[in-house]
């Protein structure tokens, strides 16, 4: 028990002897960023678990993409369970002048059947819970619909066919849209007014659910009953596989986000290590002193590990909560994109960032405390005897080891683990074998330089070691950022520039085949001179050369999502002038109305499809069977109307089709739109540019959140620095006080740090932006397949950042070095 | 014509048993030209004593006057400056800066104040002690006595006026010792720098015109009745106390 209190003895007495801060607040910055994003995933995680009834809006849901037949309802009524039907689908609206294409449900009496509506006067407004559902002949409106529409409560909207009154603002629902990032705006409505808007013809883009709640009983009969009788494109929701997207989205932020935090805690562990190796050093002449006085090699180690404990836990509790007051504003910058306001976070991030904390310190600052066990007593007698050898494999190979479990512990797959570790090792090994080509070319310029330039720029040479640390540990937050921000928008308007002039940014969908020539007259008669309207047929795949096609037998999750989904099947002449065959031939005049098919090679390669493939489909209760003969490369950046699945004209006459139609509208002519849909109320109009800002408006978020966790990133580049300050402060002090005994002057002194800690800044922000371009590069070639343009900003901003970040600090943290009197330092040093 | 002159100077600081007195109203005055050793037992504040001479450190009391200009009246920035060019110093334990090679350190001082050519300048003197075949060595490349001896050129660099040398030979053999020593006064000879030097070597202090003994805070003058004849400059009167 003496060592208890031994051990906690020592660690008060370091604290206050200032050693053991740096330690501290390299731990407290790692734990605050895994516990930042591990309260955050975690109330998202129990949001989902908890509220899982209510996320559905029912214990147990019917979905499909067709009307549900009545039986279902009939059935689960006559076993006393509650139901109530919704019906979601897109729509354009009119108001004025304004159009806005929303997300219409429209619902029974009765819902939501778990969970509750929250409606407001004004958007934003004060939130009030209702039993109520929007009476017939009104809807209600999510906020951003009606801001973005101009509108107020009880004013009108045209919703296809109807008119109808806004009556109240939508805050809150339960089953909100399909995923975590569904922002479309939103609309709410009585299932009555249905049928007059005429929206809803064969072959529309619409969801039906049959929401069904009850006692357990009654819901087991249910099941058991509905088992045998669900339809191909039909399937049972409940609350255990409520939103599989809005799980394996919060999957992915939970990897993304664990592991940008896991950066932090890596840089941390640097400064832990740095800082670990002067603890041990100033520890030496205590430990000899007590070996000489009779402690054991196991009592030394067990004093120190002991007290290493002791700061471990106070300072990841102190992380635990910085952590905690950092993940709010995690919620904040990515509010919107989850619906609901979250529950409290469980215990659970307290402990794992109590063992991150614990893991890194004792991997990072084990081996160099070990080694105090080796200290001679005979140190007692002459000092320089016991200097310790770094045992550098030591330090390696313990943060290999840290550096690999955590990143085990926050993918839990080795492959990823393994890339992530190569990846990381190559980054690390390149940026430092750059930095240290870099410090000695410094010296060249030592010869033809003043004397504090000369001082400052010997000082990164001599410590070559920790400077190279310094600046790659500063890089790599600099470069992450710079990623973040500007690699990001540039590879973005890359890609917009890249699309041809005069892409199609409106898609017309929904259109019915008795539109088609209307339409077109349309178009024509509105100088669109060479619209094209393609026919499509929905269809679900059932079979692949007579094996039926499971979304549970593909491990890739694009493959489950387009088995159970249905496709959009076309017929054509020709091809698209953007498609180009790659393998088989295309079909001859001969050959329209046989059942063939030409698929798209990316499809065919998720869904393993290969040529000669015999694909089995269900159209509207008919079974059609057709036969691969080509596959085709398709160019999706084109906009142009495409289709996985094209079969010959003639075919498909049979079946319920819509049609579907891209063109290019001048940014002038938005008023065409209107007449569009006046003429044609029922279509659905998809304008790309409000997609694309949606779309940029969820990156931003998501980009804003994990910029967020890379500034941790960048502060635990700083205690590296502040490591490394206090690792080298003896040796500063000692040539500041040479320095003055020579006459020289505060200003010049400050100039020569100034220049040290410039340089290493600048060096950091050259390797951030070296780094920065090269993914830069690489991802747009590998991955995006578009040009990249070396980006000066990226290299200003890198430069800037890292030379008057890293100057301003250094200076600021070498302050009190200037401070000393020289007399008394020169005599400690002689 | 006073190079040094310290006034009633006094240093105390404080420790666990009270106040400790380490110079106690100390009166010195030494003319430009001359060479002075204060000798005394290790632990005496002959080194504190220097360090407040050099201005390297504030007295508790008392007043000291470098080169005519009053330490007082200075902050530690004009103290440097006054040091810059004027003052020269060679320590026990060289003092040398690691991270620069013997050419670079020998050229600080000549940078520090602004002279032309530093390069050249330091390369005479590091030849001139003997280290011509040694510019691009780091100190830690250099033996106990090459180190002095660019401690040495860096002190005479600059051409002081003054040079205050701790203990020079501490750290070194007696050979090499003594080689140190003749350097250091054949210099003096040749530059005609005041000398104000540290030692508790006996052999040391005797090159010395005048020998000036520190114990209990107190400094008394030890040389003979004819060491300021020597010299045979005016005003340089001992300072009995």
């Amino acid at each position: 028990m003496r060592i208890f209190r031994l051990s906690l003895l020592g660690l008060l007495r370091d604290w206050r002897a200032g050693e053991l801060r740096v330690l501290g607040l390299a731990l407290v910055i790692a734990v605050a960023s895994t516990t930042a994003v591990g309260f955050f995933t975690d109330r998202v995680g129990l949001l989902m678990g908890r509220q899982a009834s209510a996320l559905l809006g029912a214990d147990l849901a019917v979905v499909s993409s067709d009307p549900i037949s009545p039986g279902f309802a009939g059935n689960a009524r006559g076993l006393g369970l509650k139901i109530a039907e919704t019906v979601t689908f897109p729509s354009v609206v009119l108001a004025g002048s304004k159009t806005e294409l929303l997300e219409v449900k429209s619902v029974s009496a009765g819902y939501p059947l778990r969970g509750m509506l929250r409606v407001a006067q004004l958007p934003y407004g004060k939130e009030l819970a209702t039993r109520t559902i929007p009476a017939p002949g009104t809807v209600w409106l999510g906020p951003r619909a009606l801001t973005r529409l101009g509108l107020r409560i009880g004013d009108k909207i045209k919703l296809g066919s109807s008119l109808l009154t806004v009556a109240e603002v939508l805050a809150y629902e339960p089953d909100r849209g399909g995923d975590l990032f569904g922002i479309a705006p939103r609309l709410l409505m009585n299932l009555q007014d249905m049928p007059a808007t005429a929206l809803i013809g064969p072959g529309s883009r619409v969801t039906y659910r049959l929401l069904i709640a009850g006692p357990a009983p009654a819901l087991a009969k249910f099941r058991q009953w509905i088992d045998r009788r669900l339809e191909p494109g039909e399937r049972l929701e409940d609350i255990h596989d409520a939103r599989p997207q809005l799980r394996e989205a919060l999957d992915r932020a939970q990897k993304f986000l664990g592991l940008a935090a896991l950066v932090s805690v890596l840089l941390a562990g640097v400064a832990i290590a740095t800082a670990t190796r002067r603890y041990a050093a100033r520890h030496l002449d205590g430990t000899a002193v007590m070996r000489c006085l009779g402690a054991t090699q196991r009592y030394v180690v067990w004093l120190h590990v002991l007290q290493m404990l002791w700061l471990g836990l106070v300072a990841s509790l102190a992380g635990c909560a910085v952590g905690y007051f950092a993940q709010q504003v995690l919620v904040y910058l990515l509010s919107g994109l989850v619906a609901a306001p979250l529950p409290p976070p469980s215990g659970f991030p307290v402990v794992s960032g109590l063992l991150t904390g614990l893991v890194a310190l004792l991997g990072f600052a084990l081996p160099p405390v070990l080694r105090l066990k080796d200290v001679t007593p005979a140190r007692v007698l002459r000092r320089d005897l016991g200097q310790l050898p770094a045992r550098t494999w030591m330090v390696y190979a313990a943060a290999l080891a840290v550096a690999t479990a955590l990143m085990l512990w926050q993918t839990r797959d080795v492959g990823l683990t393994a890339y992530l570790l190569s990846a990381t090792s190559l980054t690390l090994a390149g940026l430092s074998a750059v930095a240290y080509a870099l410090v000695r070319l410094l010296r060249l310029l030592r010869a033809h330089s003043g004397v504090a330039w000369r001082l400052g720029l010997a000082g990164i040479a001599r410590r070559a070691g920790t400077s190279v640390v310094q600046m790659v540990a500063f890089g790599i937050g600099i470069m992450l950022l710079l990623l973040l921000s500007l690699v990001r928008g540039d590879l973005l308007n890359e890609w917009e520039r890249s699309l041809p002039p005069g892409a199609p940014n409106q898609f017309v969908i929904n259109v019915q085949p008795e539109q088609v020539a209307p339409l077109r007259r349309f178009f024509f008669a509105n100088g669109l001179k060479d619209v094209d309207l393609y026919p499509m047929v929905r269809g679900r795949l059932l079979a692949i050369n007579h094996r039926p096609v499971d979304a549970s037998s593909y491990s890739d999750i694009r493959a489950r999502h387009l088995v159970e989904r249905e496709f959009n099947l076309s017929w054509t002449v020709r091809p698209q002038p953007d498609n180009r065959i790659v393998a088989g031939q295309w079909w001859t005049a001969a050959q329209y109305g046989k059942p063939l098919a030409s698929v798209e090679q990316g499809l065919a390669k998720t869904l393993r499809i290969k040529l000669g493939d015999t694909l089995e489909y269900r159209i509207a209760d008919r079974d059609l069977s057709v036969r691969v003969v080509n596959l085709r490369k398709v160019e999706w950046d084109s906009f142009r109307v495409n289709f996985f699945v094209v079969t010959p004209p003639g075919l498909l006459n049979g079946y319920p089709a819509t049609y579907i139609t891209s063109f290019h509208l001048a940014a002038d002519r938005h008023g065409l739109l209107q007449k569009l849909m006046q003429r044609f109320p029922n279509i659905t109009i998809i304008d790309v540019q409000t997609v694309m800002a949606q779309v940029r408006s969820i990156m931003h978020r998501v980009n804003l959140s994990l910029e967020y966790v890379f500034l941790f990133t960048l502060l635990a580049g700083l205690t590296v620095l502040y490591a490394a300050l206090q690792a080298t402060q003896d040796e500063r002090t000692h040539e500041v006080a040479v320095m003055r005994a020579l006459g020289a002057t505060t200003r010049q002194l400050t100039l020569s740090l100034a220049v040290e800690f410039t340089a290493i800044g600048l060096i950091a922000g050259l390797l951030a932006a070296l780094g920065a371009t090269v993914s830069g590069y690489l991802l747009a070639r590998h991955l995006f397949h578009l040009h990249y343009h070396v980006d000066p900003r990226l290299w200003l901003a890198g430069l800037i950042g890292g030379g008057a970040g890293v100057g301003t600090f250094g200076v600021w943290g070498t302050r009190f070095v200037l401070a000393r009197p020289p007399l008394q330092t020169l005599r400690e040093f002689s | 014509m006073y190079m040094v002159q310290a006034q009633k100077l006094s240093k105390r600081v404080a420790s666990p048993e009270g106040t400790l007195t380490l110079l106690d109203a100390v009166d010195l005055e030494v003319v430009a030209g001359e060479a002075c050793a204060i000798v005394g037992a290790s632990g005496s504040g002959k080194s504190t004593l220097l360090g407040l001479l050099a201005g390297l450190d504030a007295p508790s009391s008392g007043r000291v006057l470098l080169d005519g200009v009053d330490l007082g009246t200075l902050d530690e920035d004009g103290r440097a400056r006054l040091r810059a060019g004027r003052v020269g110093f060679v320590f026990q334990s060289f003092q040398l800066l690691p991270s620069l090679t013997a050419l670079e350190n020998v050229m600080l001082p000549l940078e520090l104040t602004g002279r032309t050519a530093p390069g050249r300048t330091a390369r005479e003197v590091l030849a001139r002690v003997g280290l011509a075949d040694r510019l691009r060595h780091y100190p830690s490349q250099l033996s106990g006595g090459e180190q002095q001896r660019v401690a040495i050129a860096r002190a005479f660099a600059s051409s002081p006026k003054i040079l205050f040398a701790d203990e020079p030979t501490g750290n070194l053999d007696q050979a090499t010792g003594e080689r140190v020593i003749d350097l250091i006064f054949s210099l003096n000879r040749e530059r005609a720098t005041t000398i104000l030097l540290v030692t508790h070597d006996e052999a040391v202090a005797a090159h010395c015109h005048r020998r000036l003994h520190l114990a209990a805070g107190r400094l008394r003058d030890d040389s003979g009745p004819g060491a300021d004849r020597q010299l045979d400059l005016p005003g340089a009167a001992g300072e009995n106390i």
